[in-house]
């Protein structure tokens, strides 16, 4: 017996070495390092504090989304409307603030709404059978026309009495000059990572994307689990939202226009698998980061910022080809 | 006193009677090969007895005490346990996580629990020894052959105290070195003093391994008896109707 364990503990650790080698998400990584190495040589203005600040934060917005996301399409769900949502929680902060309300009033007014939207696709989706395209297609739509009913299609700019800590929550960098956005996003990465590796929740997202037979066979409540996780990801668009506002500091009816296929991108090129079943926060902040790093560079190289979808389009078609190679390794 | 007794059970979807009026009884450390054509009730009685569905009529009483049950979960927790005939595994799960699933162990307290990866990797190693299967179980399902994921839904109904394991179809998709493990393993269930219903289409097996032979034909039982005193010859002629009832 005790030599059986050996073997196997052998390869184990055999295995280890091939795991992170067979792991998407560990290439990608390992892309926005030499990347960044690369554009550190290549040009003057890449690894400069400013720069960097920019980089960080300009990835969070997509990241904290792309959180959400992941636990989405890890059930074999997708949220087409976050884009939308984020452009109707950052009006209804905006607009209930600018009508002198404080911001606590604010950002709870605008997470109720992300709630609330959340639960709308999540019952329909789980306890109607609609398939999660048409459903949270139909949001995108409804989601940014209440943008525009609720501002009259102005820009809101002027957050009323509370106007100033709205700024500084989005815009100041409270924690050793780290820009708050990226303490939110990694808080909410550690919170997610955790959820998904350690505990039951996590555990029944994954089986739902595995087997969403099974799951319901062994009596895991896979309908309101499924509701949970759109809830999520709307309120990780909310909360995108809320924090986007303050770093603007303006709310139009166009932000976060086309902001869902950013975030698809950036989830599938971190790992996840629109099959699902797959999937990591991780992968999500990786992915993030690739997009920002791609488009970042272009404009740094000097190269006609026309080409940054193909840069991104390709980012992440090249991502999933690796999960293919594999597959075409395993079926032979 | 019999572990499981059902009084007259009856099941239709509309109108069609998929079981009438079926009695039948379940004694500990026993094992009844519960066979019929396609079609003739088999599955339907037995997700009754795991709780997917409801009989329209009769009763279902467990040690004695009547049991109804509204959902698989309250089957289990009777120690009714059920291994699907598409084992119901998920593919990008590992071993362990599959047997655990649904009744995960954790550590910690109150709120603060999270799951306890090295308890329950270690309680389904020693399952699948127990099993003498070679099912590793950090493995995942997606690597597994036909045997392996078998041992991993068999292994499912060992981490709980179990009264009955229901099977359908355990040997139906796999080599014929497995079906020989498989029904290793379900010796090893009835001597803990399980009792098996076996759902099967293959006659060897039935013989090989059941104490009792039950036979449906269209909704009906009619053919309740000892193994010793039956023959796959006179099994057929029930399952087809060539002889009316044993």
């Amino acid at each position: 017996m005790a030599t059986m364990l050996d073997q196997t503990m052998a390869q184990k650790r055999r295995t280890l070495g091939a795991a992170v080698l067979a792991n998407q998400t560990f290439w990608v990584l390992l892309a926005v390092v030499l990347a960044c190495v690369f554009l550190s040589f290549a040009t003057d203005s890449f690894a400069t504090s400013k720069n960097l600040y920019n980089i960080t934060r300009n990835t969070t917005f997509v990241a904290i989304i792309a959180l959400g996301m992941t636990l989405v399409i890890i059930t074999g769900g997708i949220d087409l409307s976050v884009g939308s949502v984020l452009c109707l929680c950052s009006m209804i902060l905006a607009v209930v603030m600018h009508a002198g309300y404080s911001i606590e009033v604010g950002i709870a007014a605008s997470v109720a709404t992300a709630l609330l939207i959340g639960a709308f696709n999540g019952v329909l989706i789980a306890y109607l059978g609609f398939p999660p395209f048409v459903v949270t297609l139909g949001m995108l739509s409804i989601a940014r026309s209440l943008a525009m009913v609720a501002s009259n299609n102005t820009v809101v700019f002027q957050f009323g009495p509370d106007h100033d800590k709205l700024l500084a929550l989005g815009g100041g960098a409270w924690l050793f000059g780290i820009a708050n956005p990226v303490i939110y996003m990694i808080v909410l990465a550690l919170l997610t990572g955790f959820v998904l590796r350690w505990t039951r929740l996590g555990r029944y997202i994954y089986a739902i994307g595995g087997n969403e037979h099974a799951a319901t066979a062994t009596g895991i409540p896979v309908r309101p689990i499924k509701v949970g996780v759109y809830m999520i990801s709307a309120l990780s668009a909310g909360v995108a939202g809320i924090v986007q506002t303050g770093w603007l500091g303006a709310v139009t009816t166009n932000i976060g226009a086309g902001m869902e296929l950013q975030v698809i991108a950036a989830t599938v090129i971190g790992g996840a698998n629109l099959a699902g079943g797959t999937g990591t926060a991780l992968g999500a902040l990786v992915g993030a980061a690739l997009i920002e790093v791609i488009r970042n560079s272009l404009g740094l190289l000097g190269i006609n910022a026309f080409w940054q979808g193909t840069f991104i389009g390709g980012a992440t078609i090249l991502a999933v080809l690796f999960d293919r190679i594999r597959n075409f390794r395993q079926s032979e | 006193m019999a572990t499981l007794e059902i009084t007259n059970i009856s099941k239709h979807f509309g109108a069609i009677q998929a079981v009438s009026d079926v009695s039948l009884s379940l004694e500990a450390g026993q094992v009844v090969g519960l066979m019929g054509d396609n079609g003739a009730g088999k599955s339907t009685l037995v997700k009754m007895i795991a709780g997917n569905y409801r009989p329209s009529q009769g009763t279902i009483r467990l040690n004695g005490s009547e049991i109804v049950l509204h959902r698989p979960i309250e089957a289990r927790q009777h120690g009714i346990e059920i291994v699907h005939q598409d084992l119901a595994l998920c593919n990008n799960l590992s071993a362990a996580a599959n047997v655990f699933l649904g009744r995960e162990l954790r550590r910690g307290f109150g709120p603060l629990r999270v799951l306890d990866y090295k308890a329950m990797y270690r309680r389904a190693g020693e399952i699948f020894r127990e099993l003498r299967s070679e099912t590793r179980p950090r493995d995942l399902v997606r690597q597994m052959s036909g045997g392996q994921r078998q041992a991993v839904a068999i292994a499912r109904t060992m981490i709980s105290e179990a009264k009955i394991v229901l099977m359908d179809e355990p040997t139906a998709a796999i080599s014929v070195r497995q079906v020989a493990e498989v029904l290793h393993l379900i010796r090893g269930l009835r001597d803990r003093g399980i009792a098996v219903v076996l759902i099967s289409h293959r006659m060897p097996d039935v013989f090989d391994v059941a104490d009792r032979v039950v036979v449906m034909r269209r909704g009906r039982k009619v053919a309740d008896k000892p193994i010793s005193q039956t023959s796959p010859e006179e099994v057929t002629g029930l399952i087809t109707g060539a002889i009316e009832r044993g």
